[in-house]
């Protein structure tokens, strides 16, 4: 059994118009079937409106399916009894990093989580000391929330994800409000918990960042276009077209180059250009 | 600009006044703010003011770093001094043209600031030395006795903290719509109070917006890190009372009653 289960999941929002009658309005997730399994690393990329949000939010029971199921270590998100373990196993962070940190002083905001969870106060100190150093903000512990960048922000924002001890964190593209070394710093940090063997489903719309995944899935209008490696992916251009989307930067050279398709990272185009220089 | 307030700002610290409970701070402002209106003598201030820059002294809070965030509020107390200094009737002092000032005048205006500043200051202490958490988590506690008539003391901690954390937010969204604004042509400026009062709607009205969208994200991040109210919820840092909160309360007993005696002494002028 995969951590987590999804199975023809389908999300319709109700339409409530200005005399208060409800009409259904479009389907925002269209029956999607996907696995997770522990320790991957799952990039979901598509177009904006494509239901890569609300797929997020059903994965730990923000959104409860219309029809459909979502398991999480088997359990049901639409069961209440088990919600709070749900939501405990699956971290979540969030675009906007100033609208998810609910704490002045960045200890206490870290410590949010694990409080609700009602952990013993020596626990919470442990855990919320271990996350602020994972994520290199332990420095930082009692400085003001906002007085720090996005990109510390969003990490900060992580370190509350990772105080809970999650086996899994949702990334609802994380990067997208960041300067670009705020951005390399979050998908170190990323890329440095999924080899701690957490469980990660980063949603992005930089393609490069799509690249660092084990697995791509594409969404368009609510259904998974294509679920695939992404060296598979980026040779498919009749697909990334389809789905309207770019190719990252170094897939979008080799392209134009002409060179083979097994070049995927910086390291293996030095090594080509240099070989063809030759 | 804004990064720089520190009015309800906290300086960390690991001083005698920062480790004293949060509640036993806010009943020792709360009392030295009753204290100062008490005060009926000048002496009554300098015994004020000695015990404030006792706590400073203290707390280790740099007296640079106090007084940096106060600029926009000491123009405020210099406003009211010069309204007091020249409204209120009495034996003339000195007289020019419209304006005259008199004795009454000078002794009120500079009772008022001599207050309100050392009211400012008292109150910021409390901010600079308390982390907001404390000081909700404190609230909290002492609001406990009325959760019994139906106070829902968790969520007023709650809201007073979420609120003591986006105030630096909002104030830098309010920055930015101001500047947009402006970049369109928008003029805050000119005018008489009705038109500037109009020109405030654009800039409100985009809060307000911003507000509801801030609202609805926390909430979800809220949610999604297993909130699930008050109840079954601890603490990273739980207060509770100590030595020096019973030092901290002799002392204040001991400074009440010197203020009360205060009032007795012949004035310094
Ligand atoms: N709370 C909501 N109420 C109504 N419609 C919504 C809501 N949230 C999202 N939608 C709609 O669902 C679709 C998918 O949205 P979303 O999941 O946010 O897409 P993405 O994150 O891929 O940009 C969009 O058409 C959007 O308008
Ligand atoms: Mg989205």
């Amino acid at each position: 059994m995969a951590f987590i289960e999804i199975r023809d999941l389908v999300v319709q929002f109700t339409r409530i118009s200005e005399d208060g009658s409800e009409t259904a309005g479009k389907k925002a997730i269209d029956g999607i079937d996907l696995d997770v399994e522990k320790g991957s690393f799952v990039a979901v990329i598509g177009m904006n409106g494509s239901g890569k949000s609300t797929l997020a939010k059903c994965l730990n029971g923000l959104i409860i399916p219309t029809s459909g199921k979502v398991l999480v270590d088997g359990m049901d998100t639409s069961d209440d009894s088990h919600i709070w373990d749900i939501r405990r196993r699956i971290g979540m962070v969030f675009q906007n990093p100033d609208n998810q940190i609910v704490s002045s002083i960045v200890e206490d905001d870290v410590a949010f989580g694990p409080e609700n969870l009602g952990i013993p106060p020596e626990e919470i100190r442990e855990r919320v000391d271990n996350a602020l150093k994972e994520v290199g903000m332990y420095e930082n512990r009692l400085k003001g929330a906002h007085m720090l960048s996005g990109g510390q922000k969003q990490r900060i924002a992580i370190a509350g994800a990772v105080a809970m001890k999650p086996q899994c964190i949702v990334f609802d593209e994380p990067t997208a409000m960041l300067d670009p070394k705020g951005r390399e710093s979050v998908m170190r940090i990323i890329r440095q918990l999924n080899s701690e063997g957490i469980t990660t489903i980063l949603i992005t719309h930089f393609m490069n960042e799509a690249a660092q995944a084990d697995r791509i899935v594409v969404l368009g209008k609510g259904k998974v276009l294509a679920d695939r490696t992404p060296d598979r992916l980026f040779s498919d251009m009749e697909l990334i077209d389809r789905a309207g989307l770019e190719l990252p930067p170094l897939i979008e050279l080799r392209e134009v180059l002409g060179l083979s398709d097994s070049i995927m990272t910086v390291e293996d185009m030095i090594s080509e250009l240099k070989k063809q220089c030759r | 600009m804004i990064r720089d307030i520190t009015l309800g700002q906290y300086y960390p610290g690991d001083s005698p006044v920062h480790r004293l409970d949060a509640r036993t701070k806010i009943i020792g402002t709360l009392l030295y703010i009753i204290e100062l209106f008490i005060v009926n003598n000048y002496w009554g201030f300098v015994i004020a003011a000695a015990a404030l820059f006792a706590v400073i002294a203290l707390s280790r809070v740099p007296v640079k770093f106090i007084f940096r965030g106060l600029s926009a509020v000491f123009i405020i107390i210099a406003f009211t001094f010069l309204l007091n200094l020249f409204m209120v009737d009495g034996r003339v002092l000195w007289h020019w043209k419209f304006l005259t000032i008199t004795y009454e005048g000078l002794s009120r205006a500079c009772f008022m600031a001599i207050r309100l500043v050392l009211l400012i200051i008292g109150s910021s202490m409390m901010t600079l030395t308390t982390k907001p958490i404390e000081l909700t988590d404190g609230l909290e506690k002492l609001l406990k006795p009325f959760g019994l008539i139906g106070l829902p003391t968790h969520e007023i901690a709650l809201m007073m903290t979420i609120a003591l954390r986006f105030i630096p937010t909002l104030m830098e969204e309010t920055d930015k719509i101001i500047k947009a604004q402006e970049a369109r042509g928008a003029d805050f400026e000119s005018g008489n109070l009705l038109q500037r009062a109009k020109s405030l709607i654009p800039i409100l009205i985009p809060l307000f917006i911003s507000s509801f969208r801030i609202a609805q994200d926390l909430a979800l991040a809220m949610e999604a890190r297993c909130y699930h109210g008050g109840s079954g919820r601890t603490r990273m840092n739980e207060i509770h009372f100590g030595k020096g909160d019973v030092v901290a309360a002799i002392l204040m007993v001991i400074f009440l009653a010197v203020i009360i005696a205060s009032r007795f002494i012949p004035d310094l002028f």
